[in-house]
């Protein structure tokens, strides 16, 4: 198929890129809090729904849903700093498998209540971009994809110079490396958890609004964003950022093939299973040193 | 010795009587029994062997399907019959019915076994929360691409063979409540003979120290895969079994049900108890009260509530019933404890 329809081809890639940049964004935040926090969020991609959500009302209201990427994050921020007090303070310093499944829950409840809130209706912002036509209209672009795509690579620089520069950032990157020698060096470790989720939500909040925007969102979707951003960060590995942008947009590009080739009925499936032989693949490489994933 | 036997007598007659002492709840006593049985199977990876699995709903959604289709494919073109989706242009018989029923559940006993044997060396390799991660995007993929085969369903679910003709609704609940309780009694002798062997102490050991475990010369990945053969072999039967007790099969909201059942198995072991033998059935019997109630009297709401009672039962009570009554009454698990000892500790805090 790649040789006969080059066309198809190149629109695919495209396709994926544009949206591998957007996975790449919400694997941040998760390499984020994983690393810091030392938990998975299985409720990672509810909270980008529930940014969707924002920028989509904004959107019903009247309001242009591309202000949604300004205060879908704000918003998400504030959320993100309430679920870390209410629950995320108590798993922190324990068993992994406590955090997947308290965020298990979590995300069960938030699917649940977007449900009641805003309808079991699949949903799109429409931001009236239109669209570019590339090779004598063979490739059809929407402006909204590459907006988004534009907006996220934004977002994720302007993170990276704010982990680099700031005060909160130094001491969120202490607190990664070693948060009892942060402790002792005076960093209110309990604030920096706290932000690091409220970031990684507000992350979050800004991808969902882009999501919002260039596809659909519906309350029951949260779930494959978890597994995509967890799977561009174990291909990535933690706190490499060109890693986990590329593996994003070769994720990317793979679901636009999988989906040309398979059919759209087995997207989330494919998705799903390149996890399991990622993790496998993995598994049998590093048992040849016989060591495991840690 | 004595007073465990007198205990097991009375539950078994409990057991025996139930349907009749409680005519009206007798679908719910079987679904009770089958969540049991979920419960039992994931306690033996999740608990035992300490690898937590999200994805034990995988083997229950195959013996499902299983089940249904070999009591369909026995006597009747597969294809057509869920082609024809709710209309029947077949009947089964009262004999086919039952023929097809057993066929049906040792195969979907059976294959699921085969399946966490050939999958279990690629997975097992995988610990802590990747192992978590992965099941559980096999359980999901599972769920996504059974609804995209057309011979089962697909979309439109599975529906399958309706209980024959003989003596109605009251006789089709007590033959599924049968059904399912002799798979509740088999399962728990079974898990409990199980239990008794050394193989107990090697999972055990593979939960406390993999790393350790092997250096003692353990062959840990071989424990791990017949451990989850185990933990396979009750899941399909329990499939196979609710399959035909709901009497309609969907790819994601019944079989493969992660959001559900998934994770239902985990939080009722977590509940009871995690790697104890009576604590998943005490679990499963105090979150299906819970749960009815709740399902009952605030229709809706339910994972809202199911949402919050993870959360709450996770973060304030990770050690579960049988942990709770362990620290309070140590004496009763054949735990020595020295008074003097115990009068110190508190007199410290």
């Amino acid at each position: 198929m790649v040789f006969q329809y080059p066309m198809i081809t190149v629109q695919a890639c495209l396709d994926g890129i544009l949206l591998g940049v957007l996975f790449a964004l919400i694997a941040y935040g998760m390499a984020l809090q994983w690393g810091v926090m030392n938990i998975i969020n299985i409720a990672q991609g509810d909270l980008v729904i529930l940014g969707g959500y924002i920028a989509y009302f904004m959107y019903l209201y009247g309001i242009h849903p591309a202000w949604g990427v300004i205060v879908s994050p704000i918003i998400m921020y504030f959320v993100g700093v309430g679920i870390y007090k209410l629950v995320i303070n108590k798993v922190v310093d324990r068993d992994l498998f406590i955090s997947i499944l308290a965020t298990f829950g979590i995300s069960i409840l938030f699917m649940q209540l977007m449900n009641f809130a805003f309808g079991a209706d699949v949903v799109l912002a429409n931001s009236g971009y239109g669209t570019t036509f590339l090779f004598d209209s063979n490739v059809v672009l929407p402006n909204s994809k590459i907006f988004s795509a534009v907006v996220s690579i934004v977002f994720a620089i302007g993170l990276v110079i704010y982990m680099k520069k700031s005060k909160l950032g130094r001491a969120i990157r202490a607190t990664a490396q070693n948060s009892r020698a942060a402790k002792i060096l005076g960093v209110d470790t309990e604030k920096v958890y706290a932000a690091t989720f409220g970031i990684n939500a507000a992350l979050c909040g800004v991808a969902g609004a882009l999501i919002s925007i260039t596809f659909t969102i519906h309350p029951y979707m949260g779930l494959p964003y978890t597994i995509r951003s967890f799977m561009i960060v174990i291909v990535a590995g933690l706190g490499n950022l060109p890693g986990v942008a590329l593996s994003g947009m070769g994720l990317g590009v793979f679901e636009e093939f999988a989906d040309y080739i398979l059919g759209t009925e087995f997207r989330i499936g494919a998705v799903f299973l390149l996890l399991v032989f990622i993790l496998v693949y993995r598994r049998f490489k590093l048992s040849k040193k016989r060591e495991y994933l840690k | 010795m004595n007073k465990n036997f007198i205990l097991y007598a009375l539950i078994l007659t409990f057991g025996i009587a139930a349907p009749f002492i409680f005519p009206a709840f007798k679908v719910q006593l079987s679904i009770l029994c089958v969540l049991i049985i979920l419960a039992i199977t994931w306690n033996i990876q999740g608990g035992e062997m300490g690898y937590n699995s999200f994805g034990n709903i995988l083997f229950y959604g195959l013996g499902m399907y299983l089940c249904a289709s070999v009591q369909v494919g026995m006597f009747f073109p597969l294809a057509e019959w869920t082609e024809s989706g709710g209309e029947k242009t077949f009947v089964h018989t009262p004999s086919q019915f039952f023929q097809g029923m057993a066929a049906g559940l040792v195969v979907a006993a059976i294959i699921p076994t085969i399946v966490a044997g050939l999958i279990g060396y690629a997975i097992l390799g995988l610990r802590g929360h990747y192992f978590a991660i992965c099941t559980l995007g096999l359980g999901v993929a599972a769920g996504e691409i059974s609804g995209g085969i057309e011979i089962i369903g697909a979309g439109q679910g599975f529906t399958t063979p309706p209980f024959p003709n003989v003596g109605g609704l009251e006789a089709r609940g007590e033959f599924f409540y049968l059904l399912s309780f002799v798979a509740l009694v088999l399962t728990f002798i079974v898990v409990r003979g199980v239990y008794s062997t050394r193989f107990r102490l090697i999972l055990n050991a593979i939960r406390d120290n993999e790393d350790k475990a092997e250096a003692m010369g353990i062959q840990t990945m071989k424990y791990k895969i017949i451990g989850w053969m185990i933990s396979a072999f009750f899941c399909g039967l329990a499939g196979g079994i609710m399959g035909g007790l709901v009497g309609y099969i969907d790819s994601t909201d019944v079989a493969f049900d992660g959001r559900e059942m998934g994770v239902f198995m985990v939080l009722m072991a977590i509940l009871g108890g995690k790697g104890t033998l009576w604590g998943p059935v005490i679990g499963a019997t105090v979150f299906h009260i819970f749960k009815e109630g709740f399902w009952t009297f605030f229709l809706g709401w339910q994972y809202v509530a199911l949402g919050v009672l993870i959360v709450v039962i996770v973060i304030y009570f990770p050690e579960g019933i049988m942990g709770w009554l362990r620290e309070k009454y140590p004496e009763r698990f054949g735990e020595v404890v020295d008074e003097a000892d115990r009068k110190a500790q508190v007199e410290l805090k």
